[in-house]
């Protein structure tokens, strides 16, 4: 017998060896590398979201969005997000080229001055439309953006889930950390609690009502952020999800921000 | 523009209305002014209303969009703001690697906050707003060639649009009264002749860039004073005439992004009124965000404007025949502010002033606008003069610091 055909049999001896050696931080990245893979090679989707925002007293006020995805191989999506309401910003439109390293792009064209307005990309933190989802919360969310520590096995809503902590990057985030329930069969997000700067629980989103397309892809209709600081909360309804509907870089660029409407 | 929209509404029933998308706003406008008038024939208030209906139609999976946009405006004051435009009617396709608009439309070129110099190839609507930032409708036809290294814009514009300007009981308006009913045009077509322009931009890392060219009718008139317009008598002026000069100019606008400041820069060349001259502004906005752990930005904007060209209308020197310019932005500087709440009203304002350098005074306007209910903005604009000196152009308007109400109401 050569040490060659010993081989195998001395891997499978390791392997409980490496788990055993696995850091959390290698853990919660493990995890969160597996969760983006099972969401790669979607190509490219269309939605359309409500959001409802709801503010102390109960007050409501709606917006409604259509967003277009495009998957980027190497980088971050590109997508482009047209305001149908308010009825004030119908035809605003906004452009976002999310990177793997380093600021996002971001332009917003406003149609009753034909201008195409580029963005400080700073103001991630700040609030989308008013609403309790800051520009970060709803960029796409890449596994470069972040470390990670892997916390604990837990069970939510009957689920097997992780629980563990992310924490950003960049030192322009709203956040010092975020902690993540992803369940353990598809590696989709469940709960995320938001940590503002002073480390104080800011922000609790909920995922419900999850779909699967093309047999792979999953995604949440129904996305509720409550702010604990506040007493205001967003209700996010996605719907009208179509996977691959053939488009390319020229649906992203700057002319076709012209041409939404 | 009249066989335009005569046009415009005989092709209507080829397109089938229900399909398509109705939107636009109505606005109810009042203003009052803290000084009484300077000139004979203006008042003290003003109310107007306005309506801008917009359809849309899109087909082939909006690579194919059809657009008709009116506008009419009814004033109690002015009868020059009385008026109505057709501000867009435009059949828009896009290919693969290039997209044509062809009709009326409305195309914006810069950077800056205060001034808008690039921006050529449409005509102001002057009586809409004196920040210059309303436009009338521009027949073109557009051809973008959307290219690796960039998107070149090839533009044909057959027919001019003549700026609008305030009459005599119109506020503010300029001392001279400005006798828009006989422009005076150096071309023989006169606003018949045909405009081009040309235009390369490209984003490029954290830099956004253009370059561009135009040659035809300068949308920014000079004024002559005609010999029958001055009192042998007196030697009072009664009006003065808008001079449309063929030009060529050749601009770059400039724009940089680091964080969270926004570097600007926009200049021009023109040749073809007078001496040739430059006219460039530049600065930053920068912008604190979500200051002391709220949902609040704010961002702080500097700028510094400077002009080749003399302001005339201002000088005594101006003799009869010869042309003038008016452009008080010689050599100013500019601070603003804008804050956005980002509240679910979204709630916005942005305050600028102007100061000119060579000590003629400052200028002043502040926006503030909030949303009420989900479909209405209520909208207050403020603007001021203090200092201003008989050496320039504003001293028209010295007497003109008034506050503006706007409820608008969007479908």
């Amino acid at each position: 017998m050569t040490p060659v055909k010993f081989l195998p049999a001395i891997l499978l001896c390791l392997l409980p060896l490496c788990v055993q050696a696995e850091t959390p931080e290698e853990k919660g990245l493990a995890i969160a590398v597996e969760a983006d893979s099972r969401d790669t090679g979607f190509v490219d989707y269309t939605n359309n979201v409500q959001m409802i925002l709801r503010n102390k007293q109960g007050q409501e006020s709606i917006r409604v969005i259509r967003s277009k995805t495009l998957e980027v191989d190497g980088d971050g999506d590109k997508s482009q997000t047209i305001f149908d309401e308010p009825r004030d910003v119908k035809g605003t439109a906004l452009l976002s080229f999310t990177h793997k390293e380093g600021p996002d792009d971001q332009w917003l064209y406003l149609p009753a001055l034909k201008r195409v307005k580029r963005i400080a990309s700073d103001n991630k933190s700040g609030p989308f439309m008013g609403s309790e989802f800051a520009y970060e919360d709803i960029t796409s969310q890449e596994v470069e953006k972040y470390t990670y520590k892997f916390l604990r096995d837990d069970t939510l809503d009957g689920l097997d889930v992780f629980v563990f902590e992310r924490y950003p990057i960049d030192k322009k985030s709203g956040y010092t950390r975020q902690i993540i329930w992803l369940d353990k069969e598809h590696y989709k997000e469940r709960k995320i609690e938001y940590y503002d700067r002073k480390d104080a629980l800011l922000k609790t989103l909920v995922f419900k009502d999850y779909h699967q397309y093309l047999d792979k892809f999953w995604r949440a209709h129904d996305m509720h952020m409550e702010n604990h600081l506040t007493g205001k909360s967003t209700k996010l309804i996605q719907s009208d999800y179509e996977f691959n509907t053939g488009l390319t870089d020229r649906d992203f660029d700057k002319n076709s921000l012209k041409r939404a409407r | 523009m009249k066989k335009l929209l005569i046009a415009a509404i005989g092709l209507l029933p080829l397109v089938n209305l229900q399909a398509g998308d109705w939107r636009g706003y109505i606005e109810l406008e009042g203003t009052a002014f803290f000084e009484d008038p300077a000139f004979e024939g203006q008042s003290n208030s003003n109310l107007s209303i306005a309506a801008e209906p917009e359809y849309i139609k899109e087909w082939n999976r909006g690579k194919d969009i059809f657009t008709f946009k009116p506008f009419y405006r009814i004033d109690q004051r002015d009868d020059n703001r009385t008026h109505g435009d057709l501000r867009e009617l435009s059949w828009i396709h896009a290919a693969s690697d290039w997209e044509v608009l062809a009709g009326v439309g409305k195309v914006f070129w810069g950077v800056t906050e205060a001034v808008h110099l690039v921006d050529i190839i449409n005509q102001t609507d002057l009586v809409e707003s004196f920040d210059g930032e309303e436009k009338l409708g521009q027949p073109m036809i557009d051809l973008s060639l959307i290219r690796d290294w960039g998107v070149v814009d090839l533009f044909v514009l057959p027919g001019f649009r003549e700026r609008t300007f305030p009459s005599e009981d119109g506020r503010p308006r300029f001392a001279i009264p400005i006798d828009t009913d006989n422009p005076i045009y150096e071309s023989s077509a006169e606003q018949h002749h045909t405009d081009f322009a040309a235009r390369w931009s490209n984003s490029i890392g954290n830099w956004d860039i253009g370059l561009s060219y135009f040659y035809g009718t300068s949308r920014e008139p000079r004024f002559v004073i005609l010999p029958s317009a001055i009192d042998p008598v007196t030697g009072t002026v009664s009006e003065t005439n808008p001079l449309y000069e063929i030009i060529n100019q050749t601009s770059i606008d400039l724009q940089a992004i680091y964080g969270s400041w926004l570097w600007k820069l926009e200049a021009f060349t023109r040749g073809g009124q007078g001496d040739r001259f430059v006219s460039a502004a530049g600065g930053f906005e920068y912008t604190f965000v979500g200051v002391r752990e709220s949902a609040i930005d704010v961002g702080v904007i500097a700028e510094y404007l400077y002009d080749g060209r003399d302001d005339e209308i201002g000088s005594i020197e101006i003799r009869p025949g010869t042309a003038f310019s008016t452009s008080p932005f010689q050599n100013d500087f500019v601070l603003g502010t804008r804050i956005t709440l980002n509240d679910a009203q979204s709630t916005e304002l942005l305050a600028v002033a102007i100061f000119d350098l060579e000590g003629n005074g400052q200028s002043f306007t502040v926006e503030a606008s909030r949303r009420i209910g989900s479909d209405w903005i209520l909208a207050l604009e403020g603007s001021g003069f203090s200092n201003v000196s008989e050496n320039t152009s504003l001293v028209s308007f010295k007497k003109d610091s008034n506050i503006r109400l706007k409820l608008t109401r969007y479908f």
